[in-house]
């Protein structure tokens, strides 16, 4: 029994069970699973990775003895590795070949020339970037690992950087919109206007298209170039007028497009006012400051260790309690704190990233999918959160005190840490940055076209 | 173009059923090549002879409101969606063969737009849950059309059609399984052989 509870199967079951129940009930929840080859490696996949940060916490707690800690998370990385380098993309190049009709026959030839594009460009990444000591050689595990770290990193900043800024925006009401009734209500009267005058405008040509047909004329669609010119031709001013009439059409479409968005997020402001003035809503609002002062501060701390080239020596843990020690005057026992102390922080940083990571994935995966890709997206978002995972136990080293430190060490080689967080930094600042501006457009512009004068 | 002859007709669905190659096809008379996402509404016309051949014989403007968007939508887009079902004279409702969850979801499509037309008020009164009743006094003809018939291989096809037959009962609606496939089209375009070019919605009439 001792040596089943050793093997960390049970947890591994739990959740494989856990990515399984996500991937049925949120993010395929109207579609149908026809493959479910694309569920079992979603769920591997987040199994896997939550298996890593099992381990992270075995290692603070002491849990296991250390030479089977250590085997365990040898084991697992590979794992990892084998199904973020090889088998995911295999498969996303796999089911892209079977959508596109033409090289469906030959689908596995194409999908191995894919993977190894794939491999190439995978490899070539290592390039400009200095993560590796020259003392490795070419087939070592931390090739790979560098390369997914690099990745994974990228979007774990590109992620930070726009949460940090769109969460105070989205929860401080301040910057809602003052929306009536009666402007949602003049919108919308210009939207059934607009559809009203598409509608008469396809009456006169479908009228137009009868009498044609009736005459006996074989008609083409009048956007057609050889339609046009032969119309021209033959001299019908039936399919001129058409031609016409189909752009006047094509741009109230259009409009109609743009009026329907507006109203949706008119709605959609109605609705946050609403509920900012609910408890919950003033709550939220209140988080919303203290996050924003938080997202200054995070900026300005990622500047400054790129200006000065800075790279933090002690984690937060240690940090805090030498503060506490030496400043505060409070003593207590330092290594029996910084334990629990890490173990919670560390917990609730996992915990914290994981729930994002999927939130995030789920509202991706509903604005881009459709019934015939979405095995393919659902096979790209394993991927990103395989990679995001691994990272974030590259990045987590720095959150953790020295002793327990040197396991990660150990296990993922020789790498360079201090990269991987400058890196971090210059991205998270971009990210912010572009993020901030992107939303201080968006705002400007949208008010001026609803307010009623 | 009097108003007496307008006769409006909302085509409901899940994404990806098939509903805008649906109007093209019933427009056009032709096949939609490039289909893409169908954002708020797009609407299509056909010009119908009711009755024709017979003395009764009147020309009607059949307007095809396609109304894009999920059924699990936001609220905001499930309010703006509200302003296209006003006064609406029949339902076509599309489900793709191939795609159990969508013929599931059409119970709530129904719902979504028939609320709406029978609470003035503009207020959901729905908990979603799928009621007989609510559709036993409904006045509005409703049609229930399933998609894509031909990806569905030969041998399942007798188990899929029985599935929809059930699910048109429950609607009390008429049904027709449709193939939206190439070659059955000529390359002129010319009018599609055999297609029939008298449509019954429900078993109501036309009504102004």
């Amino acid at each position: 029994l001792i040596f089943f509870l050793d093997t960390g199967l049970p947890e591994g079951i739990l959740f494989f069970g856990f990515g399984w129940f996500f991937f049925m009930h949120q993010l395929f929840k109207d579609y149908e699973v026809r493959q479910y080859v694309v569920q079992v490696i979603f769920s591997v996949t987040f199994a896997f990775s939550c298996t890593m940060f099992e381990l992270i916490i075995f290692e603070i707690l002491g849990v296991l003895n250390t030479s089977s800690r250590y085997f365990h998370w040898k084991m697992n990385l590979y794992i990892i590795l084998f199904i973020l380098v090889f088998m995911v993309p295999f498969y996303i190049g796999y089911f892209i070949m079977s959508n596109i009709q033409l090289l469906h026959k030959q689908r596995l030839l194409f999908s191995c020339l894919l993977w190894l594009t794939f491999m190439y460009f995978f490899w070539k990444l290592g390039d400009p970037f200095p993560i590796l000591s020259p003392k490795h050689g070419i087939l070592s595990i931390e090739q790979l690992i560098s390369r997914v770290g690099v990745i994974g990193v990228t979007f774990m900043a590109l992620l930070s950087g726009f949460g940090a800024v769109n969460c105070p925006y989205t929860y401080m009401s301040y910057f809602l919109r003052n929306v009536t009734d009666t402007d949602i209500l003049a919108l919308e009267r210009r939207l059934l206007q607009t559809m009203d005058m598409i509608i008469s405008k396809k009456k006169r040509m479908a009228i137009a298209r009868r009498v044609m047909f009736q005459k006996g004329e074989v008609h083409n669609r009048p956007s057609r170039f050889w339609g046009m010119i032969k119309s021209v031709r033959t001299s019908a001013p039936g399919s001129e007028n058409l031609t016409l009439i189909q752009q006047e059409v094509d741009a109230l479409e259009e409009l109609s497009r743009q009026l329907f968005l507006e109203t949706a997020d008119l709605y959609a402001t109605k609705e946050r006012i609403e509920y900012s003035k609910t408890f919950k809503g003033k709550y939220f609002n209140f988080l919303g400051y203290f996050f924003s002062i938080y997202c200054v501060w995070k900026i300005f701390m990622a500047t400054i260790n790129i200006v000065f080239d800075r790279v933090g020596k002690t984690d937060p843990v240690t940090r805090g309690i030498e503060i506490t020690v030496n400043y505060l005057g409070i003593q207590f026992d330092v290594k029996f704190w910084s334990q629990h102390i890490s173990f919670i922080l560390v917990g609730i940083i996992i915990v914290t990233s994981i729930r994002g990571l999927l939130i995030t994935l789920t509202k991706f995966f509903y604005a881009i999918s459709s019934s015939k890709s979405s095995n393919v997206i659902v096979l790209l978002l394993a991927q990103i959160m395989g990679m995001y995972f691994v990272s974030s136990v590259l990045l987590i080293r720095m959150s953790m005190p020295p002793e327990y430190r040197t396991i990660i060490t150990e296990v993922l080689g020789e790498l360079q840490f201090n990269f991987y967080h400058r890196w971090f930094d210059v991205i998270f600042l971009v990210s912010a940055l572009s993020s901030i501006l992107f939303l201080y457009l968006a705002h400007k512009q949208a008010p001026e076209k609803h307010m009623t004068l | 173009m009097a108003s007496l002859d307008r006769v409006k007709v909302l085509v409901l669905g899940d994404s990806g059923v098939g509903k805008s190659s649906l109007v093209h096809l019933l427009c056009q008379n032709q096949v939609l090549g490039n289909p893409s996402w169908t954002v708020g509404c797009s609407v299509d016309v056909r010009v119908h002879d009711y009755k024709e051949g017979t003395p009764e014989e009147k020309t009607y403007y059949i307007e095809l409101w396609d109304v894009g968007g999920s059924v699990g939508s936001a609220s905001c887009v499930k309010s703006t969606r509200a302003v296209f079902y006003n006064s609406v004279n029949g339902i076509i409702l599309v489900h793709d063969l191939t795609n159990k969850k969508s013929s599931q979801n059409l119970c709530r499509w129904s719902l979504e737009a028939l609320n709406r037309d029978l609470v003035p008020t503009g207020v959901l009164v729905t908990n979603g849950d799928y009621d007989r009743e609510q559709f036993a006094d409904n006045q509005i003809p409703l049609l229930v059309i399933g998609t894509k018939l031909d990806q569905i291989h030969e041998t399942k096809r007798h188990e899929v059609l029985t599935r929809t037959a059930f699910l048109a009962e429950d609607f009390n609606a008429e049904e027709i399984n449709l193939v939206i496939e190439k070659r059955y089209f000529s390359r002129e375009n010319n009018q599609i052989p055999g297609f029939p070019d008298r449509k019954r919605f429900g078993g109501g009439t036309l009504r102004n």
